[in-house]
């Protein structure tokens, strides 16, 4: 069965438009991707091929038409009958969707007793199909017993336990390290052509979306703007804004932005950390030098955020030292000196949360200066302004709460208090993690213009190794603690020595 | 290590306007207006009436008006012949103070707890926990009462007992809000630039929690009120001959069929004023969750 | 998990053991002379003696406690000044009394709370919700003592004569020989605390049917029914159990203003006469009792919410 949805509209009940009539069509046994950033519509198209509207949203036109049904035409019941059987629907984040105090295995029974289908061992059946082991024990696990893979995988089961014509994938790798991401993609590659599937598979992620959709649809602010294969839209795109997003997708195959290297500024030597019987980190080793920028990659758990916090005196309780020219830091920032303070910087992960709501951008900003110099109220408020314009943060700005300005705009308000005592080295903790893609491309460039105008190091931590080129000079890898390999890009990229390494490089979708 | 790499969160293009304060946003709400003006009343008549009462009906509180129960004047006179609406005019302005006075006592030091203890945490935040913990499993009343028995009912005592006791329930609420406001990065920031704990705590954590803090005030003073109101009902707080609502109430419900405004008049001032503030309280709770919503 | 629970035990008693102690520290207070304050200005000097012999007040603090404490250990609540006899024989009947209203009000307060919640969770923003929740909020800001006298005006004596207003039962006869006038007191006490479980239940009940697995599970294609009973209502159960329990505690307060108020024989009435004849053993241990009440409540609401949480459980 095909998946037809025409001229979809959506509203919110106060009556203001969330989709202006959405246009998708999938047949069996292909793959739509449905591209946006957030914001754009895409989950609540996503969710109208099942009938379903969140609180607040309701339907004002159009069709979904699985098969030979209009959906919208149905009554709830009925509705309710063709979901989870005919149409069944992968969730972003399994952690949150399955039910934390429901056994995996009876969760995915429920599906078929819900529809009236016997088990006959179906559950066991397409555990297997999903690759997890299917014995007694394994479905009588509770879903926190599982890693975040496994949950997806236990998610993508119940989805197909009924054998559905049309499945919807909401974003299902985005908590997902690479190396996972890669097997659940592999899964619901092979799933879907197997049972002949129309797929509706919607992502932020071009670099994903190249890698599995037969074809793409790419939605704006509620507007399918742009659709074709996926071929044609990512080679060729006609409409601007499919170039912007293409654009601000991180490339490996890039040329690094060329940083004049100067004498070593920051050395860390033989840091360790551990909590309890745990190890963070074993005596890991690295220096940045003037003018370079250092990427720190690691996944979740790798150490690479309590290393960034021992080098900027976050995180205390370490052995071995932090060296700024050769003299050794004191562990903690109470005990560092306003001039060694003002030396080695810090750029929080959440531009949400690292700018105080009640504060302006302006009192945020000025707060190193008041703290860490003598400059007299006059002086310090020249230079706020001055750091603003440098992070492209008009004057206009400076006088206003954090909630009035975008995420893009926070980060960087965010890296101008940082800049603002003019800082040898610049520690920044994952700070595109939390944006969208084009705003990650324009953050990253401010990054490179101060490194060429201020010659500082800067020590960029990141899970993302799309990103290398973009921004470094040398990387180091961090793998459960330790430094698995350090050199500079192009080695790493194109010979690494690490296994590790090769598998993160092979497992990274490109475009 | 990093959870804030699966989200996505939304970066919209246009800025958005600037939100109004919390209680500008709780006045947008009806329940804020009706709560203000039921509760204006009664503080009206509680604030002017002691003056106004003897100006109105010729009595003073404690004048005997004439025989029991006689229906003349605005509301007649109560079982020894005093004028009952002099009475209740008069009847609410102490009270008012001691549960204003209570309330002040337990917001000042329930924040001051709960914001330490939260900001600390580690030891010092479970041991002060673990002593509230003692103190919240005598009902506040009862503690009251405990009190009372010991020392007798003075006014100084009904208000620090019933303040003190606030304290552990309001350090619990700012404890958590604490607790909620130190896990943001830029608590780390300041930290950073080694800006003093207690800077900290008055210019960084005290301006995010205002929201429950103000939530708990309202909610407090309804309860002081009631809280004050009771024990003079039971004869253990404002002790006669003064009028006071709670006191009119226990004096006069035995002739309840005789003379129902004694027990009426305080009754409705009572359950009018708890209603205004705990309206508006909810107007505040509501206007505080919206802001959490964004 | 009964490991985590045998803790919550110990920290339980350790509570009360603690409350034990500030009951007693209280007793310090008393001013100048305890026996003359006790006794009052008139009393002679030979009871005033005798009072002194019988609260062992030449003894030193601790060994006073410690003597206090083994006799409450042992079943022995003191001894009673206003009424000469042993505190036992003055509270026995009584707690009985105050635990049968207390549970009447808990179990009746507790259903309708919890199925008013689910009921207006499920409408949110719907007009029901907007009267519930209205009601809810008018009459959980009134004082027991007001809803207690409105009562008695609505249903006893001014409007209309249902139900009486006071208790009045035989000597040695139990207050449930006449269930009528058990109404009026439980109706309080239900009015008070239904609308805090009420207004919990709405919000964690809301809080569950927005989360994600719920939505998972409509998802799927499961009858509402099952959505509810399976999927969203077990997760409530914790937080609102959290609830209830500071309710039932709140309920003991509660029960001393009831009691007076329709003068029930109960250990609040007991309590107001205590503390107004200043009968000091007979309020330490009416004390101890409810607070005993909320610490046992407690104990039993964490381990519920212990035992619905399979991250505990599947230990």
């Amino acid at each position: 069965m095909s998946l037809e949805v025409t001229d979809l509209r959506v509203s919110t009940s106060d009556g203001s438009p969330v989709l202006h009539g959405v246009s998708y069509a999938i047949a069996p046994g292909e793959i739509l991707a449905l591209v946006g950033e957030s914001g754009s519509g895409k989950t609540t198209a996503g969710l109208a091929a099942l009938g379903h509207f969140r609180r607040g949203l309701v339907p004002v036109g159009g069709a979904v038409t699985v098969g030979d049904t209009d959906i919208l035409a149905l009554a709830e019941p009925e509705r309710r009958a063709l979901r989870g059987r005919t149409v069944a629907y992968i969730p972003q984040d399994p952690a949150l969707s399955l039910n934390p105090s429901l056994r995996i295995g009876r969760q995915i029974a429920e599906v078929l007793e819900a529809h009236g289908m016997a088990d006959d061992g179906r559950v066991t059946e397409v555990l297997e199909e999903v690759g997890l082991p299917s014995d007694e024990a394994y479905q009588r696990r509770y879903p926190h017993q599982l890693s975040g893979g496994q949950q997806q995988r236990v998610g993508i089961a119940m989805a197909f336990a009924c054998r559905p014509s049309v499945v919807v994938l909401d974003e299902p790798t985005t908590g997902l390290d690479v190396t996972t991401q890669a097997l659940v993609l592999r899964t619901i590659g092979t799933l879907t052509a197997e049972h002949r599937v129309a797929a509706l598979y919607i992502t932020h992620d071009l670099a994903v979306v190249a890698q599995i959709a037969d074809r793409v649809a790419v939605m704006r602010e509620g507007r399918v703007v742009e659709t074709g294969t996926t071929r044609e839209v990512l080679g060729h795109p006609t409409h601007a804004y499919t170039r912007e997003l293409l654009d601000a997708v991180p490339s490996l195959d890039g040329v690094a932005p060329a940083g004049q290297a100067g004498a070593p500024v920051l050395a860390a030597k033989d840091i360790s950390v551990s909590y309890g019987d745990v190890t963070v980190l074993r005596d890991v080793a690295l220096t940045v030098a003037t003018g370079e920028c250092l990427m720190l990659l690691g996944e979740s758990g790798s150490g690479k955020t309590t290393l960034s916090q021992c080098l900027s005196g976050l995180a205390a309780h370490y052995t071995g030292s932090v060296e700024l020219d050769g003299v050794p830091l004191p562990p903690s920032t109470r005990q560092r000196t306003a001039a060694q303070l003002r030396d080695v910087q810090y750029v929080f992960q959440s531009p949400f949360s690292s700018l105080n709501p009640r504060k302006t951008i302006a009192q945020s900003v000025e707060l190193p200066l008041t703290r860490l110099t003598t400059m007299d109220k006059a002086r310090r408020r020249e230079r706020v302004a001055e750091m603003l314009d440098r992070v492209r943060l008009g004057s206009a700005l400076a006088d206003r709460l954090p909630e009035q300005l975008s995420g893009g705009e926070r980060q960087r308000a965010a890296i101008a208090r940082a800049l603002v005592t003019t800082p040898r080295v610049l520690v920044c903790d994952e700070v595109t993690s939390a944006l969208d893609v084009s705003v990650q491309a324009t953050v990253l460039d401010v990054l490179n213009d101060l490194r060429r105008d201020l010659g500082m190091a800067i020590v960029f931590v990141t899970h993302n190794i799309a990103l290398a080129r973009e921004i470094a000079d040398r990387i180091a890898v961090l793998l459960d603690g330790g430094i698995a390999e350090c050199g500079p890009v192009d080695d790493v990229l194109s010979r690494p020595s690490h296994r590790y390494t090769r598998e993160l490089l092979a497992n990274t979708p490109k475009l | 290590m990093t959870a804030v790499e699966a989200v996505e969160i939304v970066d919209t293009p246009d800025v958005p306007i600037r939100q109004p304060g919390l209680f500008r946003r709780a006045w947008a709400l009806p329940t804020a207006k009706i709560g203000t003006a039921l509760t204006a009343v009664v503080v009206l008549v509680a604030v002017l009436g002691p003056w106004l009462g003897p100006v109105i009906t010729g009595y003073g509180t404690t004048d005997f008006a004439g025989k029991p129960f006689q229906h003349d004047g605005i509301a007649g006179t109560d079982g020894i012949g005093r004028d009952v609406f002099t009475r209740f005019l008069a009847g609410g302005s102490t009270l008012l103070l001691y549960a204003v006075l209570a309330t002040a006592i337990g917001i000042v030091l329930g924040a001051a707890i709960g914001m330490f203890a939260g900001y600390s945490g580690g030891r010092l935040d479970s041991v002060v926990m673990r002593g509230n913990d003692v103190l919240l499993s005598l009902p506040q009343l009862v503690f009251a009462l405990l009190a009372i028995a010991m020392i007798g009912p003075q006014g100084w005592l009904l208000v620090t007992v019933i303040g003190v006791t606030h304290a552990p329930r309001i350090a619990r609420v700012a404890r958590q809000a604490t607790v909620a406001v130190v896990s943001n990065e830029y608590i780390r920031a300041a930290e950073m630039y080694a800006v003093p704990r207690w800077r900290i705590l008055v210019g960084e954590v005290l301006p995010n929690i205002t929201g429950p803090l103000m939530v708990e005030l309202g909610l407090r003073l309804t309860y002081s009120i009631g809280y004050v109101a009771s024990l003079s009902f039971l004869g253990l707080g404002i002790q006669p001959p003064s009028a006071d609502w709670g006191l009119m109430i226990n004096e006069n419900r035995i002739a309840l069929i005789v003379q129902p405004w004694g027990v009426l008049l305080p009754v409705l001032a009572i359950a009018v004023l708890t209603v205004g503030t705990n309206l508006i309280t909810d107007s505040l709770a509501s206007a505080a969750a919206r802001k959490e919503a964004r | 998990m009964s490991r985590l629970i045998v803790r919550r035990l110990v920290v339980s008693l350790a509570v009360l053991w603690l409350v034990s102690l500030l009951v007693f520290v209280v007793t310090l207070l008393l001013p100048g002379d305890p026996a003359r304050a006790i006794l009052g200005q008139q009393a002679t000097p030979e009871r005033i003696a005798a009072l002194q012999q019988q609260l062992q007040l030449d003894a030193p603090v601790w060994e006073r406690y410690l003597d206090w404490l083994g006799g409450v250990l042992t079943g022995d609540l003191g001894f009673s000044t206003s009424t000469q006899g042993s505190v036992n024989s003055l509270l026995g009947d009584r707690i009985v009394a105050s635990l049968v209203l207390l549970i009447a009000a808990a179990v009746i307060s507790t259903a309708v709370g919890l199925v008013l919640g689910t009921w207006t969770a499920m409408r949110r923003g719907r007009p029901v919700d907007h009267t519930v929740s209205g009601i809810s909020l008018v009459i959980a800001a009134l004082p027991e003592f007001v809803i207690g006298v409105g009562l008695i005006i609505l249903l006893s004596t001014t409007v209309f004569r249902i139900f009486p207003s006071v208790t009045l039962t035989r000597p040695g006869a139990p207050v449930w020989s006449e269930p009528g006038q058990l109404v009026l007191p439980v109706l309080t006490l239900v009015l008070v605390v239904t609308p805090y479980i009420t207004r919990m239940m709405r919000a964690t009940m809301s809080e569950v049917l927005d989360s994600g697995y719920v939505e998972m599970a409509r998802l799927k294609g499961l009858p509402e029914r099952t959505v509810i009973v399976r999927h969203a209502f077990p997760h409530a159960i914790g937080p609102v159990a959290q609830v209830i329990a500071l309710q039932l505690a709140w309920l003991a307060g509660g029960v001393v203003v009831v009691e007076f108020l329709f003068r029930y024989p109960g250990i609040g009435q007991a309590l107001i006469d205590a503390v107004n004849k200043r009968d000091v053993e007979v309020v330490q241990a009416v004390t101890l009792l409810i607070a005993a009440v909320y610490i046992v409540v407690n104990l039993l609401a964490d381990i519920v919410g212990i035992l619905t949480n399979p991250k505990v459980a599947a230990r």
